[in-house]
């Protein structure tokens, strides 16, 4: 369907497609009127006959000039030859001139049996070809700016796209990071806190504060693109400190993080749904508990960081990759494409994910943080 | 003198304060009796049948053996309250089955209200649902273990490990690395929670595990035998040796 008798909308507010069509014939009169003034001033034709050959010369031209519209949209102009382009116009253009020009004539023989007109179209015989010439001249014009509307519109989907893509990318960031606070973690910390109100007060306050900490942390971390791993230590560090309360005896933590990786950039709430996969399906699945172990070290200029943990020998074969893990997978390709590997691997009592990237430095490295280290080893056993 | 206590319970959470929040909000029935604290399934069915409580609150996520799992093997006798954090397929299947569930904090007006109903069921001893298992797993995940009890010692048996399972009357024995286990259920039921592309009913009596299927021989008119890998022979009926045929076809 032509744009010009599609619905369509002028500032929010629907159009009616008979009012863009009345414009549009409304731009056609001052080509009607000169016409009307080439045709009759040279010739002696007379006002009103050359009026009445060219009125419903030029109404029936208005249409016949919106059918370029479809063979522009059949010859995109990336996609199509510029040589098969002109001779598709041009051919399309003589054939609707020559149509034109034969109607004129006709228009003017019929004219012509009016008495007060005859013999006025042997008159208008000579200037047949100059209607061929304007035929031809508002055809390409036609097909010119058809082309044009049709560019607008391209550029504009184009926009549209690109709009929709980043909008998808981030909704999907934003929900992977909403899923990363477990709600199974969070219903289960408050039931602890529940408890701890009546056996220690103050423990129950600290778990709320470490609570808060973690939940503040996580959503902040989240608006970021990287962060220091420092940063994400310090929301582990809190998330463990919890666990710990909940687990008891049954969580051992050992981390080994080396200073030089704290000031590495890396996408935030990357490191720590591994950890809480640990959790969940290491030590939580074990009876007696087990161990998490950390490694974050910069070499070689990859940043690497490792968690393994304690599984049931027993337990049912590996889940597929968890929800957590294909996530990290996810955004890992994402950001760093095929520079950046993560391995899973599954040995009788061990679950290990190890991760490689390229280490990205924040700007004004701080110098060796050996205390920023302490808090993640006081959830150490 | 303090009334006598009417209700014998059995707290079963892996957390310790969980089962501290619960014990606490018991201190104010002295007609509810704390006969036994679990920290794990096991724990729960061994104390299950040397105590025989009158009502468990159970959690649902354990190590090793879910609530669930724990229900399927202490049967249907003893009322249960559930507690669990947050579990939507669990949750659905409760409201579904009328079971009484608390959820994690647990605060004393609803623990009140399920106690009370959970009071109810005990007087009335009204069994628990016994399809609650099967309607809390979510849809499209399937069995990976099988828990068996043999008097308070239970036995997993990972899927991988199951060689075939055999209908005897109302229980089925289930055949895993030349031992055989007996469970109490129907193989209709088994099959149901069976992953279809690993097993197949290949007979009225036998489902099978179709990576232990070495060859089909024929026996007599109409039927055929399947041959195991370590040599067990299992009658195939005709729909058996059509739905095998089915998923042979479906591998390829």
């Amino acid at each position: 369907m032509h744009p010009l008798l599609t619905r369509g909308t002028v500032a929010g507010m629907p159009e009616r497609p008979t009012r863009r069509l009345g414009l549009y014939l409304l731009s056609w009169t001052p080509i009607t009127v000169i016409l009307i003034y080439l045709i009759a001033k040279p010739a002696g034709l007379g006002w009103s006959y050359a009026t009445l050959l060219v009125v419903p010369l030029c109404l029936i031209y208005g249409f016949v000039c919106l059918s370029a519209w479809y063979s522009c949209k059949a010859a995109p102009i990336q996609t199509t030859l510029p040589r098969r382009l002109f001779v598709t116009h041009t051919v399309a253009a003589i054939i609707v001139s020559v149509l034109w020009m034969e109607t004129a004539k006709l228009i003017a023989y019929l004219l012509s049996q009016i008495h007060t007109f005859q013999g006025l179209d042997q008159k208008f015989a000579p200037q047949a070809p100059l209607l061929f010439a304007a035929g031809f001249l508002l055809y390409s014009l036609a097909v010119a700016s058809n082309y044009v509307i049709l560019e607008i519109g391209e550029s504009q989907a184009a926009q549209a796209r690109v709009l929709e893509t980043s909008v998808l990318a981030r909704d999907a960031e934003l929900k992977a990071l909403k899923a990363q606070i477990n709600p199974h973690f969070l219903f289960n910390s408050l039931n602890s806190i529940s408890a701890l109100t009546s056996i220690d007060a103050a423990r129950a306050r600290e778990m709320c504060i470490l609570l808060a900490d973690f939940l503040r942390l996580t959503l902040g971390l989240g608006e970021k693109a990287v962060v220091p791993l420092r940063e994400e230590l310090e929301l582990l560090q809190r998330f463990l400190a919890i666990e710990k309360v909940r687990f008891g005896e049954r969580l051992h933590v050992d981390a080994h993080i080396d200073a030089q990786a704290q000031t590495c950039l890396l996408p935030p709430l990357l490191f720590q749904p591994l950890v809480e996969n640990a959790i969940i399906h290491g030590i939580a699945t074990l009876t007696a508990g087990g161990t998490v172990r950390l490694a974050a070290e910069c070499s070689g200029g990859r940043l690497l960081l490792s968690v393994e943990n304690s599984v049931d020998p027993d337990a049912p074969a590996p889940r597929k990759s968890g929800r957590g893990l294909a996530n990290v997978r996810l955004r890992l390709e994402a950001r760093y494409g095929k520079d950046a590997t993560l391995r899973a691997t599954a040995e009788e009592e061990l679950f290990r994910v190890a991760i490689s990237l390229p280490a990205e430095m924040a700007d004004a490295p701080r110098p060796a943080a050996e205390d920023e280290l302490a808090p993640a080893k006081e959830a150490r056993a | 003198m303090p009334p006598k206590a009417q209700i014998r319970t059995l707290l079963v959470d892996d957390e310790d304060l969980a089962r501290h929040v619960l014990r606490e909000l018991l201190q104010c029935h002295p007609e509810v009796e704390i006969a036994a604290e679990c920290a794990n399934g096991f724990d729960a069915v061994k104390a299950v049948a040397e105590q025989k409580p009158d009502l468990i609150f159970l959690d649902v996520q354990m190590p090793k053996l879910t609530g669930f799992d724990v229900l399927e093997l202490i049967g249907t006798d003893i009322p249960v309250i559930f507690v669990t954090a947050y579990d939507q397929h669990a949750m659905r299947a409760f409201e579904v089955h009328a079971v009484d569930y608390l959820l994690k904090p647990v605060g004393r007006e609803r623990f009140e209200a399920a106690l009370s109903r959970a009071k109810d069921r005990v007087a009335k001893k009204k069994p628990m649902p016994a399809e609650l298992a099967a309607a809390a797993r979510p849809p499209q995940q399937f069995l990976e273990r099988v828990v068996i009890r043999d008097g308070s010692r239970v036995t997993l048996i990972p899927i991988t490990k199951l060689d075939y399972a055999e209908a005897q009357d109302d229980y089925v024995a289930l055949a895993s690395q030349g031992a055989k286990h007996l469970k109490q259920q129907t193989i209709a039921s088994l099959e149901a929670a069976l992953d279809p592309a690993r097993f197949v009913r290949i007979h009225r009596s036998y489902i099978v595990n179709f990576e232990r299927v070495a060859r089909i021989e024929p026996y007599g008119k109409d039927s055929r035998l399947a041959i195991l890998t370590d040599g067990t022979r299992l009658p195939v009926s005709r729909t058996g040796y059509a739905r095998l045929k089915s998923l042979l076809d479906d591998r390829a």
